[in-house]
């Protein structure tokens, strides 16, 4: 298939970007989308060997195991992150999705807390910060405990898990409105939360990533939920909910009994 | 009280606007059950002795103190709230998203802005008359509410514009309600799509309770 990609061209952070308009022949429809990059990217040092124009030179974008689990690639599609298909990551996106004779237009995650680095790679550590944020989980070092010692609900086992499929993306963010990252502190509290081990510094954990997210210049939730349509993980919005509740046990019950026991 | 407000996080602002909205919702009925009073044939008697009651009982106006600052603060946590949330995306994208999201969700903040212009007209109507800062049409009681009401009703451009604006009042609703629910933390499998359902129905109940009054003014009462 022939294609014509419109994709985002930004030297750096401090320079102005633009559309550029690049013609693609002979795209398998079996590649997937990043291939397809990878492929543009050749024809672009083979064609341009001598040139020093910006925009001859081959496109940056994120990428790293290209199996949908690292988290690293993603570009807003046509409109979308992660292109037209739901439940996938951009690597896993194949180009049988596209016809022949399409325009792609490919531009990077929007966001204040996800600063541009060049062309469609973003800087996402602010993600990383909120984890930090989160803090540790309490464990008793030494001999391994009994695998059986600690219940757990088969229920709260697999939402935790459902929880902790979350790579860090960011297209919640990008694809939101307000450009809020609820969806992924949601995950990152809720994974723990559901477990008995996380719940010793849940109340600490909650509030502190909270606090990061807003500090970080995060936008709020307003319950659009185009977080859960875009989540390559399809983590859920009930996810948000429980974020909420853990939020306000923290904040007024967590608060209250703190206060009973003399701050401690 | 602006820079206060700025110091609370993003969920206790939520959860704010989300108590002030679920206020507001229960408001509207009550505003509602007395507006259809107009509807009935007696010339106005029962919506006035309602309005009499609403305006002179005690409890009621320590009520209404409540209600405008559920109004004001609704308001104005959710300017706050958006402000940051334009903030938070000083680069927009070319292509317009296209993630499925429910209509009324993405523009809670234009219909909303469009309701308060509505309110302000509202309150010229119908408060500040009461108050006496606005004079009443000529010849009509300051409060003879059940006259201004048919005087109003009876313009056509102005009932059109009232309809238009309870349409967009019936779609800001329709998210407004299961929204609140879900930042105060309550989302189930089984009771949330069942809320959303309620909420439907609330919106279509309120809108189209207050439209059917012009209507009825309009067309069938000659």
């Amino acid at each position: 298939m022939n294609l014509t990609l419109k994709i985002w061209r930004q030297k750096n952070a401090k320079t102005k970007g633009k559309f550029v308009t690049y013609k693609i022949k002979n795209v398998s429809e079996d590649s997937s989308f990043l291939e397809m990059l990878d492929q543009l990217n050749e024809q672009l040092i083979s064609e341009n060997q001598d040139s020093v124009a910006f925009d001859k030179c081959p496109v940056a974008f994120d990428h790293d195991c290209r199996e949908g689990i690292c988290g690293m690639c993603g570009l807003y599609i046509n409109g979308r992150p992660h292109g037209p298909d739901l439940g996938i990551t951009t690597c896993q996106l194949h180009m049988r999705k596209f016809k022949d004779g399409d325009t792609i237009v490919i531009e990077p995650w929007r966001a204040k807390p996800f600063p541009l680095i060049k062309d469609l790679v973003v800087d996402r550590s602010s993600f990383d910060k909120i984890i930090q944020a989160g803090g540790f989980v309490s464990i008793n070092t030494g001999s391994a405990q009994d695998a059986n010692a600690i219940l757990i609900s088969k229920k709260n086992a697999d939402l935790s898990m459902d929880a902790a499929a979350c790579i860090g993306c960011g297209a919640c963010v990008a694809t939101c409105k307000n450009a809020s990252a609820m969806l992924f502190v949601a995950a990152k509290v809720s994974q723990f939360a559901l477990l008995p081990q996380g719940k010793v510094e849940a109340v600490e954990r909650v509030k502190n990533m909270i606090s990061t997210m807003d500090e970080l210049g995060f936008g709020n939730c307003t319950n659009t939920y185009a977080c859960e349509v875009e989540c390559p993980k399809l983590i859920s919005v009930t996810n948000i909910a429980r974020l909420n509740r853990e939020f306000i046990h923290a904040k007024v019950i967590a608060e209250k009994e703190r206060q009973i026991s003399g701050g401690f | 009280m602006d820079s206060k407000l700025l110091q609370f996080s993003s969920i206790s602002k939520k959860l704010i606007m989300a108590l002030a909205g679920l206020f507001l919702i229960v408001f509207l009925l009550v505003h509602l059950a007395i507006n259809l009073l107009l509807l009935m044939n007696d010339s106005g008697l029962l919506y006035s002795q309602a309005v009499k009651f609403m305006t002179t009982n005690i409890i009621i106006k320590i009520f209404e103190i409540f209600l405008f600052g559920g109004f004001i603060i609704h308001i104005l946590v959710g300017v706050v709230l958006q402000i940051k949330n334009w903030i938070s995306r000083p680069v927009g994208y070319y292509v317009m998203n296209k993630s499925k999201t429910s209509f009324s969700s993405k523009y809670m903040i234009w219909t909303g802005l469009i309701i308060f212009v509505f309110l302000a007209i509202h309150f010229m109507n119908f408060y500040f008359v009461k108050l006496g800062i606005v004079e009443p049409p000529a010849g009509v009681s300051v409060h003879d509410f059940y006259t201004m009401a048919i005087l109003l009703f009876s313009n056509k451009i102005y009932s059109f514009i009232y309809i238009l604006l309870l349409i967009l009042l019936g779609f800001h609703l329709n998210h407004a309600f299961q929204s609140a629910f879900q930042t105060l933390g309550f989302n189930h499998n089984r009771y949330t799509p069942a809320l959303k359902i309620i909420g439907t129905i609330y919106s279509v109940i309120v809108a189209g309770g207050f439209i059917i009054i012009p209507i009825y003014f309009m067309f069938f009462n000659n």
